[in-house]
């Protein structure tokens, strides 16, 4: 195993590929202008700074992860930027132009509505399917796995969402019960029965629906692609690489739901941390298979049912948070830098979640107390946000700036702070939003 | 056998709960007996909620248990008077938005602290509230919002009970994912909750000066 790189060294292959990006033909990107190459770079240098916690960057950085604000404001509906893929890139990309932050996150937030058809995806509603066409989607929670499936999903998770989860998830994946047991085949025997279940009808309309998937999925990521390029030769990267999930909430919010695994916790409580267990590869493996295909070090992990107030601090410490810190420390062994987003309020979590390495991940921080955060987890960890979105929309440039002040002065002053929105937002006053990010480049700069 | 059935009950020992509920009615144990037991229970939950003893799990388990304890009594209640409540909430996530975690737990504290809850679900017009505050007559109207677009759903809410006349016959409290203060005021509510137990005190506190 000699060429074996370590995890800083896949990292560190992460941020170099960043700063020399390369078009779509591999060649290097065209900048637009030497300025545009410089800001590029120097926004990258930023954040990476700021994250480490080695050395002070040039002043603290700014971002903006919003929802469909970019989109709202520029009068385009939900439906639209999720059917009309160029006007969604593009859009994105003025936003981005206009407002100057020093990462963004891209127009991934929309999704592919004519994919989600052509699945009849069942999970969410969206504009057109379920919610008028100026809301976002939301999401259907429900009991998408049954209480005694446990052993199906914990002897084989991957047998298990292909046979029994996707189709209650997507009406166009009906065909996917009738698959065959993949390592069944073994020899030549068997072979013709093992392959004829592709020519059931029903296992032909599923193979067509994914080809079909497949290609309304392509033109719409190189839309969005498109317009991470462009954003990129005027000098903006980005640096996501995608998502993974704490084991607690795939189970929690995707396959039992709320409900589910409450009652989980005290009905059987072995069976869903086996479950988590068998997990927590999977999610290193989906946080770090991102990190290779973007090329991106960012892997951002959307935390839910850990916040205050859901459990006590024992099922806490017993459900939530082991395997959270496993996926956690895969995805810095395989060479990515885990974004947990605290969403809500985690105060009483704060002094379980400071075990991480320092400088290693980055923590979303919505509407927990920044100074308290600061205390614990940001000893170790560069904190990303937490401008309140109410604050945002309801608020004045005044009030702003003198939050983030306040912000920079409570959590900034010896590095790892990056200022942002705390949670996702859908509206908000673009001189508020504005103003988020004049102040962080006026008051921000570290002498 | 109440005191039993309290403990098991309170102290989530599920199977244990429904097993005694059986042996009073075998025994031909009253079933208000039983109900009363239940309520007991419900409110030693409530109250281990409040004080942040017991979180999510131990409230749904609750809801669980009293539903089938329900279920089994359920023969037994025809003709049974309603007790009495402290005074009702009408409650209900507000237009475009679907989200219903924090509105159930609000819901079911009203219930165990003693209210009559109408429950409009999720995705409610203004409309709707107007139209059930006149059938229910609610002392207290709860608007739920776990997005930002609910800012403004709330707001037209208010203002719609407020155009059809009825502003002055409930009090209206306002909660979900990003409400604070400068949001109630921005929709003209008369409280937030920042959390569920932030709301039943609104409520309580209203149905007493009335």
């Amino acid at each position: 195993m000699a060429n074996q790189l370590t995890k800083e060294e896949k990292l560190e292959a992460l941020w170099q590929g960043n700063l020399s990006p390369k078009d779509p033909e591999g060649n290097p990107l065209q900048f637009q202008s030497s300025e545009a190459e410089q800001a590029y770079k120097d926004r990258i240098l930023r954040v990476k700074d700021a994250i480490e916690m080695k050395k002070l960057p040039d002043r603290v950085p700014v971002s903006i992860f919003p929802s469909m604000f970019p989109w709202n404001n520029a009068g385009m509906t939900v439906e639209e930027t999720m059917y009309d893929y160029g006007k969604c890139g593009d859009v994105f990309r003025d936003f981005v132009i206009e407002f100057g932050p020093d990462i963004h996150w891209g127009a991934y937030a929309p999704g592919s509505g004519k994919m989600y058809e052509i699945l009849d995806y069942k999970l969410y509603s969206w504009p057109g399917h379920g919610v008028a066409p100026e809301h976002s989607f939301q999401y259907n929670e429900g009991e998408y796995m049954m209480a005694d499936e446990y052993d199906a999903l914990i002897h084989d998770p991957t047998g298990y969402f292909i046979h029994t989860y996707l189709p209650r998830g997507f009406g166009g994946l009906g065909g996917f019960p009738m698959l065959p047991f993949f390592p069944g085949i073994l020899e030549i025997y068997g072979l013709p029965t093992f392959f004829l279940t592709f020519g059931l009808p029903p296992v032909q309309a599923t193979l067509q629906a994914l080809m079909d998937a497949g290609g309304e999925a392509l033109q719409w990521i190189g839309a969005m692609g498109g317009a991470d390029g462009a954003l990129a030769s005027f000098g903006f990267p980005i640096l996501l690489a995608g998502f993974t999930k704490a084991p607690f909430d795939v189970i929690g919010d995707t396959l039992r739901g709320t409900k589910g695994i409450m009652l989980d916790i005290y009905r059987q409580p072995d069976k869903l941390l086996e479950a988590m267990d068998a997990l927590v590869p999977l999610m290193i493996g989906m946080g770090i298979a991102n990190a290779q295909q973007t090329g991106n070090p960012l892997v951002f992990i959307p935390l839910h049912k850990g916040a205050d107030g859901f459990l006590s601090d024992e099922q806490f410490k017993k459900f939530y948070w082991p395997t959270l810190k496993k996926v956690i420390e895969g995805c810095i062994e395989g060479g990515c830098i885990p974004l947990p987003a605290l969403e809500g309020h985690w105060e009483t979590r704060l002094e379980v979640v400071q075990d991480v390495p320092k400088g290693k991940t980055l923590w979303m921080v919505d509407q927990s107390d920044m100074a308290k955060v600061k205390k614990t987890l940001g000893k170790n960890a560069c904190l990303l946000g937490n401008v309140p979105s109410s604050m945002l929309s309801l608020g004045t440039p005044d009030q702003v700036k003198d939050y983030v002040k306040n912000l920079i002065d409570t959590a900034g002053k010896d590095g790892g702070l990056i200022i942002c929105n705390g949670a996702f937002f859908d509206e908000a006053k673009p001189e508020n939003v504005q103003a988020m990010v004049d102040i962080t480049k006026e008051y921000g700069v570290y002498k | 056998m109440s005191k039993k059935l309290i403990d098991a009950i309170t102290e989530m020992r599920e199977e244990d709960a429904l097993k005694i509920t059986q042996e009073m009615l075998d025994k031909g144990t009253d079933p208000t007996e039983v109900l009363d037991a239940c309520r007991k229970a419900l409110d030693a939950v409530g109250q281990r909620f409040e004080k942040g003893a017991y979180f999510l799990p131990e409230l749904m388990l609750a809801g669980e248990m009293m539903t089938q304890i329900t279920d089994i009594i359920k023969p037994k209640l025809v003709g049974m008077p309603e007790s009495e409540r402290l005074g009702k909430v009408l409650i209900g996530t507000v237009e475009g938005d679907i989200h219903d975690i924090g509105k159930n737990i609000v819901s079911f504290m009203l219930d165990v602290n003693g209210f009559e809850v109408l429950d409009l679900g999720v995705d409610v017009p203004a409309q709707k509230f107007v139209d059930s505050i006149k059938d229910f007559k609610p002392h207290v109207v709860a608007l739920s919002g776990f997005l930002t677009l609910a800012f403004d759903v709330m707001k037209n809410t208010v203002e719609a009970i407020q155009s059809a006349g009825l502003r002055d016959e409930v009090k209206i409290i306002i909660g979900g994912g990003q409400i604070n203060e400068e949001i109630k005021e921005y929709t003209g509510a008369d409280g937030y909750g920042k959390n569920a137990m932030a709301g039943v005190s609104f409520a309580k506190k209203w149905v007493n000066h009335k």
